[in-house]
């Protein structure tokens, strides 16, 4: 396990006033895009409006379960839970873009990715990430 | 996971996070972390289960207001059929006895393509009860397309030729049998009766089919050789771990 140091701190702003982007690490995308391969730290932009029903799952590993997500895509990306908490004032709103690396990849490797994703997070006002493993 | 909160915090993003290895958040101490009791692939539990899913998010949403870290909560409540007997799940097709002599590459083909026909109605079934939804669509190869090139795999081993321009044949290959697997398994659940573990889809897929056999044979060459891309999946990425037993190596 590499040693990340120090743990961070960034404060949030209160819930119903933050607007809320999804990370996932499930190796997710819209079929269609480039499958994930091998172990790049590349990822994929799943569109807040894109038609959740197109969203597929190339991680690289065997060894989790998908009979869940076959049946429902927010057992892995909770999307329609979102937008259901934004609805009722729980949270602000949620992003226009959401993010899906695979989460085999070293972590160190992802660094320079995730560090230039935060400017996107910026621009589309994004006040906190939920961080979904899978 | 937890690594990625530490870099966006570093850069002033705020993060909470699910975490379905306590010991990992342990270690790396991301500043938010609420750890579940759940099955790797379900980190909000359990499918079409809203009202606990809505449950899992508030939790973890809520951690952001916390005004010091690193907070690792622990959710204690276990997933919706976690706790159910699942015995109730059946195949809605049976097959014949999967090909007990895989040497020959228009048998296994054949006997691959048997395989996918049976299951294609089931597969559409699937489909439709998802309005449209399937995993099927990563490689953009056709069922057919895929157990004809498994089957050139399995017998040319390394100098089998990738099919898709532009792939290696191990990508291919991954993309592929990723494909065909969901094909095979959103078809094996197109009954919505009773719940349905990864293990008793396993069970099924890698006992009870050609493909299961076919990939064991895969696996059990890409071991021992030397070709650099399929030495690379041949650990973690071609036969899941509760599955392993069936395979030379383990």
């Amino acid at each position: 396990m590499p040693d990340f140091g120090e743990t961070p701190w960034a404060d949030a702003r209160s819930l119903p006033e933050s607007r809320i982007c999804v990370l996932s690490t499930a190796g997710l995308h819209v079929r269609g895009d480039a499958p994930f391969v091998g172990y790049a730290a590349d990822y994929r932009v799943i569109p807040g409006d894109a038609d959740m029903d197109d969203l597929v799952m190339s991680h690289l590993s065997t060894n989790f379960d998908r009979t869940g997500f076959y049946q429902d895509v927010n057992v892995a990306f909770p999307i329609d839970r979102l937008r259901e908490l934004a609805e009722e004032g729980v949270i602000g709103s949620v992003a226009n873009h959401h993010f899906s690396f695979m989460g085999a990849t070293q972590p160190a490797r992802m660094e320079p990715v995730v560090k230039d994703m935060v400017g996107i997070l910026k621009a589309d006002g994004v006040d906190a990430v939920l961080l979904v493993p899978v | 996971m937890g690594g990625l909160a530490h870099y966006l915090e570093e850069e002033g993003i705020p993060t909470t996070q699910i975490a379905l290895i306590r010991k990992h958040a342990e270690e790396i101490k991301p500043p938010r972390a609420l750890a579940v009791p759940f099955e790797l692939g379900r980190p909000l539990g359990a499918p079409n289960e809203p009202e606990f899913q809505r449950r899992v998010l508030r939790t973890c949403l809520e951690l952001l207001a916390r005004d010091s870290g690193p907070v690792l909560e622990d959710f204690l409540d276990n997933a919706p059929g976690a706790d159910v007997d699942q015995d109730g799940w059946a195949c809605p097709v049976n097959f014949a006895a999967p090909m007990d002599d895989i040497s020959d590459q228009d048998l296994i083909r054949q006997s691959l393509e048997q395989e996918i026909a049976l299951l294609r109605p089931w597969y559409e079934e699937s489909k439709q009860t998802r309005k449209g939804r399937t995993n099927f669509g990563i490689s953009g190869q056709t069922p057919e397309d895929i157990a004809a090139y498994l089957a050139e795999v399995v017998i040319a081993r390394e100098d089998a030729k990738s099919p898709i321009a532009g792939t290696p044949p191990h990508l291919a290959f991954k993309h592929m049998a990723d494909d065909i697997r969901y094909f095979y398994m959103e078809a094996a659940i197109a009954r919505p009766d009773g719940q349905v573990t990864d293990l008793e889809i396993g069970n099924w897929l890698w006992g009870e089919t050609t493909l299961g056999k076919v990939l064991v044979t895969i696996r059990d060459w890409a071991m021992e050789t030397e070709e650099k891309g399929f030495k690379a999946l041949a650990i973690t990425a071609i036969v899941p771990t509760h599955q392993r037993h069936r395979t030379i190596h383990g």
